[in-house]
This record gives C-alpha cells, structure tokens and sequence, in this order.
C-alpha cells in the first residue's frame, strides 16, 4: 500500500514539471489519478499590492468590534498598576501647584485671601479629624509619588524585574504610601 | 518532570478503570473505539459518581452578522470528562456543543502560540492554562485585549507581524565569518540570549500592555522589543547600531511606563519588561 502510494506520490510530482517524460507518460498518468487516495483541493490565491492589502484591511476593520480591555483585564494589574498611580499622583500634584499658582496671582483682583497667614488660620480652626484627612490627601500622593520614584529609578537600572519581586513591590508601595501618609497626616 | 509523572499516572488510572466501566455496561462488545453513544452509555452507568460541572463564558462574534453585538455565551462541562488545559474544555465544547465556536489552536503544548486569549483577566495560551478544579466559578474567556475580532476568539494579528518584521528580525551582516564556514559566538554571548529566543511571539504580553492598548500604531510593544533586544545583544550582528537608531524616537520605544504587565502574563515565563529596560539603559548609557 504504501510502496504503490509512494509511486503515485512521484509520478504526480513529476506530472507537475511540464517536460517530455511527463508528454510520454500519459497513459500512466491517468492510471495515477485512478490510484490517487489524497484529495486535492484546487487553491486560489489572489496577488495583491501591499495598498491594495491595506485598504483590505482597513475595510474589514471598519467591520470588526474591538474586544474588551480595560474592562476586563485583571483588576489588581490594571487599577493597582504602580505605573498608572505615578501618573495619577504626579499630574494631581503639579495640576493642583498651577490651579493653587493661578489663583495666589488673581487672588488680590478677585479679593481672595490666599496668603500663607490666613490659609494657616483657617486650617487651624478645623477639627483634628478633618485636619488629618486634608493632609492625608495631599501626604498620600507625596508618599506613593516618592517611594514608587525610588523603584522606577530602580527599573531605569533594570533592577527587580523578577516576577515575583513586581508583584511584591508593588503591593509593598501601597502599604508604605499609605502607612507614610498617615504618618506625615495625623503624627507631624 | 511532575507534571509529566502525574499525566502519566493519570492515564494509567484512566485505562486501568474504563474496562471495569465498559465491561459493567455492554458485556458483550467488544470495540476498538469509543464512539459518542459509547460515551453516553458511560455517563448513564457513572451518573451515581459525582459530576463536577463548570460553567465557561466565551466572547462570541459573528463577522457574517456584523451589526449584532459581540455577546458572552455560556458552556457548561463535566471536568470529570474533559483534559485538564482550558484548550482540552475548548475543543470539547466544539466538538460536542457548538462547532460555530471559533479559535486558533496548533500544538496543544505552548510552542506555536496559536491559543493566545485572555482567560479569566489575564492573557495566557489555553493549551498551558489549568482549568482551576478547586473553584466553582465561572471561566470567563475573551480574545486578546484590545485586538480587532476576526471572529470569536481569532484576534487580528496583522499589525503585530508586520511590526515584528519592522525590526528586522535577521542576522545582519557585511563581514564573512572568519574561517569561512559559521559565525562564531562565545558561551558567554550565547548565554545573552537565552531568555530571548524562546519567544513565540504569541502577542499574550503586547495586549496586555496598556500603553499598546492606546498606541498600538505606533508602539512596537512588548514582544517585538524583546525580539528586537535579541539581535541587538547578538554578538554577531553589525548593525546594533542602526537598529538602536531606529528605536530612538519618542513612540517605538520610549511608550513603555514600566507597567510590567508583559512580565506578569508571558505563558512562557520570559520576561519582556527587562528587555526593554536592558534596552534603555544602553540607549542612554
């Protein structure tokens, strides 16, 4: 059986090559084709140019649904990401420095009392609790920006990129952010 | 060698009980293949055996019926009759349940990088993910995050490919070896890329990145710089410096934020995150 597939399989082989063998040997070809187990299926394929490729594609994208991502990608990785919070922490810090900038300069044209002496009074009149919240709000950021600055330093030198080591590390940047922060809130 | 000594062990158990099992059904026949009535013979005779169900929730879309939404549709199976590997519960539900259910599967043993998709929140390739036995909850199964849909589970990958040979993923070099024959590499060069070549390039890290996510036009991502780190640290390529040329620009590069999502999903436990960084580091030193 496989002797006589293994005659077939050459004959067909050289049944593609167009050459005076192949014109002499009709008779046996057909006998081949009757022999044949294999199926063939007949494959087109279309030439096209790389534009026209792309136009092909940006075609069928128009069709296609992007699937999910943030939505459901791992929560810890995607609303715990060291990374994002960096981002997050130091955009609040230098939004909050220009807004509380702006607003120092226009404060003696809308009539504003802005200067450190006042703002001091005002927020020494605040309860303790509400005293510690305020500066926990602004301490936390401090603690998470700084520490987490450390370990970016720390990746710049490609040091810790053992699995395990970011996702110890990364947990351990949220519980000394937030054990600084209440430090720097309720105990300074 | 555990996993190996265990999946013997079990299909030493698994012959050594379904004669009993066959035997106590059709006395009588004797077959040489079981056949889909042959299974639900045995379902009947072991319905006094416990079942343990789960229930599997797969990203379904259909490209003939574009205006209907993607939707998530459910699958129940008995563990106890399927593989281990989410792969195995897949192929099972098509075979059995659904033939519309659409994937991309080859090798079943984590090397062609064909069943990348996102299992229960993080990328891995089915055919190396266990379905966890000890819970109860539901599997929920996504094509890679953030890719165009082809259908069901197939992602469009074609961006990925043609980013990957944007790199040049080549030996490149003018001068002939020196004896003629083969270049030759020191152990100690050798060593640098193990870690590398093992990439199949499965894209699990790249669509876990979020900086891909939102850049993936022009970010090359995660598994791209790996490989592209693998031929910048190949002794015998000449054109470091040209390949570290055409990384110096704020998008190819620099888009990664060290989110380190890439480390934390490779089914392969390579580690892309460091690549990068041993990029940068001699980008800027």
């Amino acid at each position: 059986m496989i002797a006589q597939r293994v005659g077939t399989t050459a004959l067909r082989r050289v049944a593609g090559k167009p050459n005076a063998f192949f014109t002499a040997n009709v008779a046996k070809l057909g006998l081949a084709q009757s022999l044949s187990t294999t199926q063939i299926r007949p494959v087109a394929t279309q030439k096209l140019s790389p534009a026209d490729g792309a136009a092909l594609l940006a075609k069928q994208r128009l069709n296609r649904p992007v699937s999910p991502h943030l939505e459901i990608y791992d929560k810890q990785q995607t609303w715990f990401g060291g990374s994002a919070w960096q981002r997050i922490t130091g955009a609040t810090f230098s939004g909050g420095l220009y807004v509380f900038a702006t607003a120092y300069l226009a404060a003696p044209l809308i009539g504003w009392h802005l200067e450190s002496a006042s703002l001091a009074a005002a927020f020494g009149a605040l309860p303790f609790a509400a005293k510690g919240a305020l500066k926990f709000l602004a301490a936390w950021p401090f603690a998470f920006h700084a520490i987490n600055g450390v370990r970016h330093l720390a990746f710049d030198m490609a040091v810790g990129f053992h699995r395990q080591t970011i996702i110890k590390t990364g947990w351990y940047i949220w519980g000394a952010s937030v054990v600084s922060g209440l430090y720097l809130a309720f105990f300074l | 060698m555990a996993a190996l000594r265990s999946s013997a062990s079990r299909l030493l158990g698994a012959a050594a009980s379904r004669p009993a099992l066959r035997a106590a059904v059709t006395p009588a026949a004797v077959r040489g293949m079981a056949t889909v009535t042959d299974g639900q013979q045995q379902h009947q005779a072991a319905s006094g055996e416990k079942t343990n169900l789960k229930t599997f929730q797969i990203y379904r879309w259909n490209p003939d019926t574009p205006t209907e939404k993607p939707r998530m549709q459910s699958y129940t199976l008995d563990l106890n009759k399927t593989g281990p590997m989410v792969l195995d519960a897949l192929i099972r539900i098509k075979n059995e349940l659904d033939p519309t259910l659409t994937f991309r599967r080859s090798c079943r043993e984590g090397i062609c990088g064909s069943c990348a998709m996102n299992i229960n929140g993080t990328n891995t390739l089915a055919c190396l993910c266990r379905i966890p036995a000890e819970s109860n909850a539901d599997m929920k199964i996504y094509p890679l995050p953030h890719t165009f849909v082809v259908k069901d589970l197939v992602p469009d990958l074609t961006q990925f490919y043609k980013q990957y040979k944007s790199i040049k993923p080549y030996l490149q070099r003018d001068t002939p070896a020196e004896d003629g024959k083969e270049y030759r590499q020191t152990k100690a060069d050798r060593k640098k890329l193990d870690g590398l070549y093992e990439c199949i390039l499965c894209a699990c890290c790249s669509t876990s990145c979020p900086s891909y996510w939102w850049n993936s036009e022009e970010y090359l991502g995660p598994a791209i710089l790996l490989q592209s780190y693998r031929w910048l640290v190949d002794s015998r390529d000449e054109r470091t410096a040209e390949r570290k040329d055409a990384l110096n620009n704020s998008m190819s590069l620099y888009r990664c934020h060290t989110i380190l999502n890439c480390t934390r999903t490779c089914p392969k436990g390579l580690n892309p995150g460091l690549a990068i960084a041993e990029i940068k580091k001699s980008m800027a030193f």
